[in-house]
């Protein structure tokens, strides 16, 4: 198989495995327990706690350990909306993840003043824009870091100044899920109150995630119950799961050089292949501002849906970007906000890189979907 | 062979899909996404709702079939839906099954085959097809009880030519023995009895969601014009019908005609619901040369053929027939042969 959907899950990098498995046999204690199997567990968690703050410039008790992206923005969102504070209006960007969107479409249907802020065709939002869409009862933006079908990375930090510079008081949070692998992220420089980070996306385990939630950020938890994570997110703690996260976002860290150059190559040398061998084959981002591993194309007359079973019968696994549960392709939102008609939506596919990526066989690949585009026309 | 199966989830199609492998066929499986509801809610009754698709993707797996589902939705809402509503607003009794095995099940997938490479379609019907001297020919399937030739009769040679009924050559209780032996979840299923965008079976309460301007009232009014009584509209009355007429009478009174454009409804007796004959569209022909002459007809899924005789477009019933509604479809067989089908234009013979 050759495996170009990274976007939508990784494989586990082995040593992430291996600092995870003493915690999910031997060290099996609930942290909050008073004997020492649980200190040995609760030690883990804590110790995981600290060198993932390190890693993203935060403290460690500005982390909250969850079971994932949606989870991290669900309580973000509801979070700031169902908080004591007097405000419950939010706001986010048209080209969002799911988690974010029908988050926002549910805190709607309750009463939130909510509003999506429209996107350029080339999928950048303007900070004025978002600052525009806001009210003295907005609560929260969300604006995502790097978008999960196109790649683009959306100027996180400008927003963030632009919005806290009209309203102090407005939280600003982002879904950093698809940006971790390649990007430099520091709550600081970003200027957020909340980021979502999630493990599975960079070769860590599924189900397990975390939101940064600045000091002082005011937060009603979304899951109540013993009380764990400071009252902010209750559950026994998944500690292999938290020590896996920390893992493999240290290894992340210590590849990303690597990550962005090699893996840029290989996505590079791909889409100059399929250029090459389709010369109507259309990007649906920018060159410029885009992360290192995605690649959103437009191939002219073939339907992706199509594309993508042909491709899977011949051992290559990509993506339309967008699928409903079933497995279906739909039209995507992005490409959507972006202008695409309907039509043009359904004829791009989202090719995506990562930490296991080889140029020969990204190279197999391309020359196997010029060889299906000739075939399908 | 590369062949694509066309999986509900149920037992029928799952049996085809394993069927076909065992003989050593390459297999895709595919389910269609048709219905997204008028909320956007997918259906929870009939033969494709998501924990079906969710039955056939377990099948698939199980077989180590390569599997997908297919966004019809448009195709589906266009070509099956707002047909449904228009005909029933209209005053007649549509079959949206038909319509759906026809313009999206049969035509959209035939049409697909290409992209995926494969040579043939399979589905899980109760018919069986045979070639014959370069001509197909559709017969009823070997269970007659479960047959489903009637919503097939409209096939053509082009349908025929590139479609496959392994189930049809098997009595039911066979499927469903060889659906438990590889341990389907599918074996021991209801079978799908109402209209899969329908939820409940209810299409009054989806009419009214889905098309709210289509509940005219209107009189109710006996076979000589006189009034009986008033409808909340014509939506809500099939040919045939006797119970929720509104109207208390000695002897049982029946629908038996609908005029859609002055919102009437005629009701009559028992008698009154006789027809000798009805005018036909879009007569086919299995083997799309056909003629005229004497054939059996049968106008309900599972109901018995009756000796009719073709002429044109009118086809004149041996004996009177009952409750028989325009937009119905009448199948034509010869023995259990299917001859070909077509849709009931009016009644007033």
């Amino acid at each position: 198989m050759i495996y170009l959907d990274h976007a939508a899950t990784t494989p586990m990098r082995p040593e992430v495995w291996d600092a995870m498995a003493p915690y999910a046999s031997g060290v099996f204690g609930n942290s909050s327990g008073v004997h020492d199997v649980s200190r040995q567990a609760k030690n883990a968690l804590e110790e995981a706690r600290e060198r993932v703050a390190a890693m993203l410039g935060a403290r460690p008790m500005e982390i909250i350990f969850t079971s994932g992206g949606t989870e991290s923005d669900n309580l973000a969102l509801k979070g700031a909306v169902w908080s004591p504070r007097d405000r419950s209006g939010v706001v986010a960007v048209a080209t969002e993840h799911e988690a974010i969107l029908e988050t926002v479409d549910f805190l709607r249907r309750l009463g939130s003043p909510t509003a999506l802020v429209d996107v350029d065709n080339e999928g950048f939002v303007d900070s004025e824009a978002v600052v525009d869409a806001t009210d003295p009862n907005t609560a929260v933006v969300s604006v995502m870091l790097v978008n999960n079908e196109t790649g683009l990375i959306q100027d996180v930090g400008a927003v963030a100044e632009a919005v806290k510079g009209s309203d102090s008081d407005i939280y600003v949070h982002t879904d950093a899920v698809q940006g971790f692998a390649s990007e430099d992220i520091d709550v600081g420089a970003l200027n957020v109150d909340m980021m979502t980070i999630t493990a599975h996306k960079f070769g860590g385990p599924k189900g397990t995630g975390l939101l940064y939630v600045r000091e002082g950020t005011e937060i009603e938890p979304v899951l109540h119950g013993g009380g764990q994570e400071l009252g902010r997110r209750s559950g026994t703690h998944d500690v292999a799961g938290a020590v896996g996260l920390a893992r493999a976002m240290e290894l992340a860290v210590a590849d990303r050089e690597r990550f962005r150059s090699q893996i840029g190559q290989i996505r590079d040398d791909f889409e100059e292949r399929l250029g090459a061998g389709i010369d109507d084959v259309a990007l649906n981002t920018p060159r410029v501002g885009r992360s290192s591993h995605h690649l959103n194309v437009r191939i002219p007359r073939i339907r992706n849906e199509t594309l993508l079973m042909r491709l899977d019968q011949r051992g290559v696994a990509a993506s339309a970007g967008s699928a409903c549960q079933s497995g279906a392709a739909t039209v995507s939102h992005v490409l959507e906000a972006m202008g695409l008609t309907p039509a043009l939506a359904r004829e791009s596919l989202r090719f995506s890189f990562g930490w296991t990526s080889t140029t020969d066989e990204s190279i197999e690949a391309a020359d196997i979907i010029v060889e299906l585009v000739e075939k399908l026309r | 062979m590369k062949v694509l199966v066309a999986m509900s989830g149920g037992v029928d199609s799952s049996v085809a899909a394993a069927l076909m492998k065992d003989e050593g066929h390459d297999v895709i499986g595919v389910t269609l996404r048709l219905w997204s509801g008028p909320g956007g809610q997918a259906p929870t009754a009939g033969c494709c709702t998501v924990s079906d698709a969710e039955d056939a993707r377990r099948v698939a797996a199980e077989l180590r079939i390569p599997y997908y589902v297919l966004d019809y939705v448009d195709d589906f809402r266009d070509g099956v839906v707002d047909r449904f509503v228009h005909d029933y607003a209209s005053g007649l009794t549509p079959n949206p099954c038909i319509e759906c095995n026809r313009t999206v099940k049969f035509d959209r997938l035939l049409k697909s085959l290409g992209d995926f490479d494969c040579e043939v379609l399979v589905t899980g019907h109760h018919v069986r097809s045979r070639e014959i001297d370069g001509v197909w020919h559709l017969l009823r399937g070997t269970d007659k009880a479960k047959d489903q030739s009637y919503v097939l009769s409209m096939l053509t040679q082009v349908e025929l030519s590139s479609t496959r009924f392994p189930v049809g050559e098997l009595m039911k209780r066979d499927v469903r023995r060889i659906a438990a032996g590889m341990g389907m979840r599918s074996a021991h299923k209801p079978e799908s009895m109402d209209i899969c965008f329908v939820g409940d079976g209810d299409y009054r309460a989806f009419l009214e969601e889905i098309a709210p301007d289509v509940f005219r009232p209107g009189p109710l009014v006996d076979t000589a014009g006189n009034e009986m009584g008033s409808h909340d509209g014509i939506v809500g009355f099939t040919v045939g019908q006797r119970r929720g007429l509104g109207v208390a009478v000695g002897e049982p009174r029946f629908v038996v005609r609908i005029d859609s454009e002055s919102a009437t409804v005629v009701l009559g007796s028992r008698d009154d619901l006789l027809v000798s004959g009805v005018e036909l569209s879009d007569v086919t022909w299995t083997d799309g040369v056909g003629g005229t002459g004497d054939l059996m007809a049968q106008y309900r899924a599972h109901g018995d053929p009756v000796a009719a005789s073709l002429a044109g477009s009118t086809l004149m019933f041996e004996e009177p027939q009952p409750a028989l509604a325009p937009g119905q479809t009448v199948a034509f067989y010869d023995g259990d042969r299917v001859l070909g089908g077509a849709l009931i234009t009016s009644t007033n013979l």
